[in-house]
């Protein structure tokens, strides 16, 4: 309906050729920066609340005590002090081994053979919490284990992992800045662009204006052929960010990292990132229309 | 005070591009529909500039111009498209779109006002069969001669049957035999009621429309040698 207005048969009113050019490149190049920036924010701020959630009620309790037999009596009191208090979702004693599987990658096998003497270990207590690890809830159980397990601390796990949350907010925020600069920076090349093409074509919109066209269809020439241009750039821009994004996400999940398996994109994720072609088109036909706009106010 | 019929008054108007001195000074006249007017007048004597106004495409420096009965320097830009939409202009320099062919250029003004693709189909290859171009339908303006670019521009003017047809210097840039078939399709149009601006340097012109009232440019100021301006002549049926 749109096209029919000014042509037939193909030929265009703006040629196309004059209206592309490297247009529809630097929107494409610009969405799959912005898609790939907007999917680490998302895979971080996943992975976030996601070990946020299984921390959060965390609590570890290490039983420092050099003799194994001191420790191990110390740590079965205090499991069953620990299980007859309020609040409690669940609680396990790490076994042994596990312990040792946990710092054999440090000082390798066969530490207590080959020194004569075991390593103390600490024994450690994963304690799960109904609700989060507050302070008070800390010293709840430091309390309840001073009597029978003297050599007990009480850490929540949140606090060992407090930098590494901290550094990922920041990467998460250094994302969300990437991605309004970059849309920023869109906006730009598309009034760039719009301006250049109008003045390319100004002697058309010109003549279009003396036989008595009206503002709103020439700007509507230049608002769908900025469309198409970024439309096309948009869809190669996605494609190009996807097989990033997914062979990216397929070297994490080959690091077998729990922080960053849990950082998958769900599918309102998937849904924002295909948002973005659509958002850049609509971005640039709005700012291509203003921009014709803008300048056909200054013609008579 | 309306002038009973007018189609174009002029009152006062004078037009300066930028600072420099008027180009045009103390133009007042009015134009009756119906009517054939020669504008003549030397090179760089303002004719081009005159037009300008009539086709809106130049806001006057002063004075007061009324179109069609409205007032054409107090009207809002929304305005403009329709008032142009009744005006055909043949511009000096053709200005036909490069990259559209002699089809697409002529059918322009009917797809601006919105005449359905089915319609206009049968119009332009008759305005173009008229002007001799059936066999260049299809061909872009830059692989047309000076004088083809001419008759595809005329055929635009007129193809939306506007009521006023201005045209600068429509004949400029044809053979005789051409230049007297597009003055008669000019006079068939006007004998149809279209008002007829042509612009010409050329006096043997004048004398092949012997209705023809003329306008006379010197210098930016306007007489009219034939009186018919002052006192205009009712149109002879
Ligand atoms: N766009 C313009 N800017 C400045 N001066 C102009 C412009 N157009 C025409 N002129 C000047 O106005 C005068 C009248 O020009 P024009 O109307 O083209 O005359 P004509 O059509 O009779 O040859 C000339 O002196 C010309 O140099
Ligand atoms: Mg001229």
């Amino acid at each position: 309906m749109v096209r029919r207005l000014f042509t037939a048969r193909g030929a265009e009113l703006i040629p196309q050729a004059r209206m592309s050019g490297p247009m529809p490149w630097v929107i494409a190049i610009m969405v799959a920066m912005t898609v790939i920036a907007l999917a680490a924010g998302l895979a971080l701020g996943n992975a976030v609340s996601s070990a946020k959630a299984e921390i959060e009620g965390g609590v570890t309790i290490q039983i420092l005590e050099p003799r194994a037999d001191i420790r191990t009596a110390q740590a079965r009191r205090a499991v069953d002090t620990i299980k007859t208090m309020p609040g409690i979702a669940g609680l396990r004693l790490v076994p042994q081994a596990e312990l040792d599987a946990l710092i054999e990658p440090w000082l390798g096998t066969g530490i207590g053979t080959a020194t004569g003497s075991a390593i103390p270990v600490p024994a450690l207590i994963d304690v799960r919490l109904k609700g989060p690890a507050t302070p008070k809830a800390l010293s709840a159980i430091e309390k309840a284990l001073k009597p029978v397990a003297p050599s007990a601390r009480v850490d929540a796990q949140s606090n060992w992992l407090k930098p590494v949350f901290d550094a990922m907010v920041s990467l998460q925020l250094l994302a969300i800045a990437l991605v309004a600069l970059l849309a920023l920076a869109l906006t730009a090349a598309v009034l760039l662009a719009a301006r250049t093409a109008l003045g390319t074509n100004r002697d058309t919109i010109e003549i279009v204006h003396l036989l008595g066209g009206t503002d709103s269809q020439v700007a509507r020439v230049f608002q769908r052929s900025t469309g198409y241009d970024a439309a096309g750039g948009g869809a190669v821009g996605l494609a190009l960010a996807l097989v990033v994004i997914l062979s990216l996400g397929r070297r994490f999940a080959g690091l077998g990292a729990g922080l960053v398996d849990n950082g998958a994109l769900i599918w309102s994720d998937w849904l924002l990132l295909a948002v973005v072609p659509v958002l850049a088109t609509l971005l640039a036909m709005i700012t291509a229309r203003l921009t014709v706009l803008h300048a056909l106010r200054k013609m008579l | 005070m309306t002038a009973d019929g007018e189609i174009i008054h002029f009152d006062n108007v004078g037009l300066r591009y930028g600072t420099e001195r008027e180009v045009l000074s103390d133009l007042s006249f009015t134009l009756f529909p119906g009517r054939f007017y020669f504008l003549t007048g030397a090179s760089g004597a303002g004719k081009t500039s005159l037009l300008k106004l009539l086709y809106l495409a130049q806001r006057p420096s002063r004075g007061a111009i009324r179109m069609f009965g409205t007032d054409a320097i107090t009207m809002p830009r929304s305005r403009l498209p329709q008032l142009r939409r009744r005006i055909g202009v043949v511009f000096q320099d053709f200005r036909l779109i490069p990259h559209l062919s002699a089809f697409d250029n002529v059918a322009l003004p009917l797809r601006v006002a919105g005449h359905r693709e089915e319609d206009l189909a049968g119009p332009v290859r008759d305005i173009l069969d008229w002007v001799g171009l059936s066999d260049r339908i299809g061909a872009r303006p830059p692989t047309l001669s000076g004088g083809e670019q001419q008759r595809v521009a005329i055929a635009r003017a007129v193809i939306a049957r506007p009521a006023m047809l201005v045209a600068d210097e429509p004949t400029g840039n044809v053979d005789p035999d051409m230049s007297l078939k597009l003055i008669r399709l000019f006079e068939m149009l006007n004998r149809q009621g279209t008002t007829v601006v042509v612009a010409t340097h050329d006096l043997d012109l004048l004398r092949k429309v012997p209705d023809s009232l003329i306008m006379r440019l010197d210098r930016g100021r306007l007489s009219d040698p034939t009186g018919a301006l002052r006192y205009p002549p009712r149109k002879t049926p």
